[in-house]
């Protein structure tokens, strides 16, 4: 546990250093900050929470961003280091293969939390002092914040994956765009095209519902939108997500599988893997 | 049980179809100094990868302190080998004695000895300063520094002087000399032979994954059948018949150990700076390489 600690530190340390916790918190900050005052102008005329519809376009928002920083994050996690000699000297030291991974998920943990915490912290605050919100928005807000952390996870496990797969950090970064787009967008929109195709003669909601679960990203839109009033009036997926019926338990559950299934995927790989 | 620190036994490891490792057979003694000569790609890296347990022999067996590397059982043999692999980039983000701390706790070392260890690699100046401003002479110097973490009973050093500067590389030569005084065994690899001339005990020269030859310089220089020259310098300068002249007027040609006096007593009266040069451990190696390349 003491070289878990210790190398989940080092990362943290290094996410400073490098100022990767800055940019994210920053970026996240940003973001939030223009949501929260100028997507909320309408809620003056129809009397809805400004922080209901920050919400909302946070977490429409997060689905992009978050699985593309939590890749970013650790794609060459594994690879980067080999490049660089680092990986084959701290295997020397008397580290197992699992408490690399985990240290480093622990940390990249660390800096996606700091990060997405003082950004949507920041903007919610903003919002707090300028706004009167019911204490159950703010425990959406919260939810919210929390499982943009987790499906940061999800995507940081399965950048694992890729860098203890590929030989090449090049291939690395390429393989980790083309699973975000194949999770973020693609899915989507192939999911989307299959149901108006199929005009509703095989997919009920139960296989809809499923559909939604099985992909990281429409599981964390189900978490975050299904109990959103607001959410009919949006098209697409998330207009799906609200009909869905499905409990939050059940989107976190798969954020939770989604996350440990690829740690441990990526630790059993990294374990066989020669060097 | 065998209390050499490293015994390697008909060693083999292939990657795809290449043969990386071919039938080793090598032992390191405490105290001990050994030097693996060859080219890239002669399977230097691979051989100190298996002793570190990070790839997995396909043949043979190897010990180190008296586990199996490739067992997955060596993280008490860890705590006492030292390593610096080639071209180590330690993290840049952090200061040298950041970094320094950080190996240390992983080998549950005190902080104390990470200032002892920079002041001996004369890394204590530059301590707060962040590896990635370090020159490659500070960065190989913190490298030796983290290997050194612990006082190891083996250090594994790869290509440890490859692009140093004469007086760092002889500082690195000096820790060495201190560090085989306390009983550690060291195996270093080079493809720089010159260097390794009076700082190694023995030298194992490897060529396509296989060890071509194995011993003392003197044994090396004996196998490789290459005879000592006898260089002059005449006064004024003349023809010698069988004898190669250079710049300088001097003048050279083999010579066999046995005839050296008789050829030193031939020469006329004007000769000046007689010297027998021996064959640099350059010319060994060469010799070991193509007498390989004519068997194969």
């Amino acid at each position: 546990m003491r070289a878990l600690a210790l190398i989940a530190r080092k990362e943290v340390q290094e996410g400073l250093r490098n100022r990767w916790v800055i940019a994210i918190a920053a970026l996240l900050a940003i973001f939030a900050l223009t949501l929260g005052f100028l997507g909320a102008t309408p809620t003056g005329v129809v009397k809805v929470s400004p922080l209901a519809v920050t919400i909302v376009s946070l977490s429409s928002l997060s689905i992009f961003l978050l699985p593309l920083i939590g890749l970013l994050l650790s794609y060459d996690t594994i690879i980067g280091e080999w490049d660089r000699g680092t990986l084959a000297l701290l295997l020397a030291y008397p580290v197992t293969r699992w408490q690399v991974i985990l240290g480093k998920f622990a940390g990249h943990l660390c800096i996606l939390t700091i990060a997405t915490v003082v950004g949507y912290g920041a903007a919610g605050t903003a919002l707090a002092i300028t706004s009167n919100a019911s204490a159950d928005a703010w425990t959406a807000f919260a939810a919210m914040t929390g499982s943009s952390v987790l499906l940061g996870a999800v995507f940081v496990a399965i950048g694992y994956v890729i860098s203890a797969l590929v030989r090449d950090r090049a291939a690395a970064g390429g393989i980790a765009i083309g699973v975000w787009l194949l999770l973020v967008v693609v899915y989507d929109m192939a999911m989307l095209g299959a149901l108006v195709a199929d005009q509703g003669r095989t997919l009920d909601a139960a296989a809809v519902s499923w559909m939604l679960l099985i992909n990281p990203a429409d599981a964390y839109r189900l978490l975050n939108l299904a109990d959103t009033s607001l959410v009919s009036a949006f098209a697409g997926v998330a207009g799906l997500s609200a009909q869905a019926g499905l409990s939050p338990a059940a989107s976190i559950a798969s954020l939770t599988l989604w996350t440990i299934v690829p740690l441990a995927t990526a630790t059993f790989l990294f374990a066989r893997r020669q060097l | 049980m065998n209390r050499q620190p490293i015994v390697l036994q008909g060693v083999s490891k292939a990657f795809g179809r290449t043969q990386a490792v071919r039938n080793i057979d090598l032992a390191v003694d405490a105290g001990e100094c050994v030097g693996l000569v060859g080219h890239n790609g002669a399977g230097k890296s691979t051989l100190i990868k298996l002793m570190l347990g990070l790839v997995r022999q396909d043949a043979g067996s190897i010990v180190v302190l008296g586990e199996c590397p490739s067992a997955g059982v060596g993280a008490r043999a860890r705590r006492e080998i030292g390593y610096l692999p080639e071209n180590v980039s330690l993290y840049p983000s952090m200061t040298g004695a950041e970094a320094l701390g950080f190996y240390a706790k992983l080998k549950s070392r005190p902080s104390a000895e990470c200032q002892a260890l920079l002041d001996r690699v004369g890394l204590a100046p530059f301590a707060t300063r962040r590896v990635g401003t370090y020159s490659k002479g500070m960065r190989q110097r913190l490298g030796l520094a983290q290997a050194l973490l612990g006082n190891p009973r083996i250090l594994l050093l790869d290509e440890p002087t490859t692009g140093l500067d004469p007086e760092v590389r002889q500082t690195f030569y000096r820790i060495l000399r201190d560090t085989r005084k306390d009983g550690t065994a060291i195996l270093l690899s080079s493809h720089a032979l010159a260097e390794l001339e009076g700082e190694v005990d023995r030298i194992a020269v490897m060529h396509q994954g296989r060890k071509v030859a194995e011993g003392d310089v003197h044994h090396l220089r004996m196998r490789a059948g290459i005879e000592p020259r006898l260089r002059v310098r005449l006064h004024a300068c003349r023809r010698m018949d069988g004898w190669t002249e250079l710049p300088g007027g001097f003048f050279e040609r083999d010579c066999a150990d046995g005839d050296i006096r008789a050829r030193i007593n031939e020469l006329p009266d004007t000769a000046q700076e007689i010297e027998i040069v021996r064959p640099s451990l350059d010319e060994v190696y060469a010799a070991f390489l193509r007498r390989e390349e004519a068997g194969a």
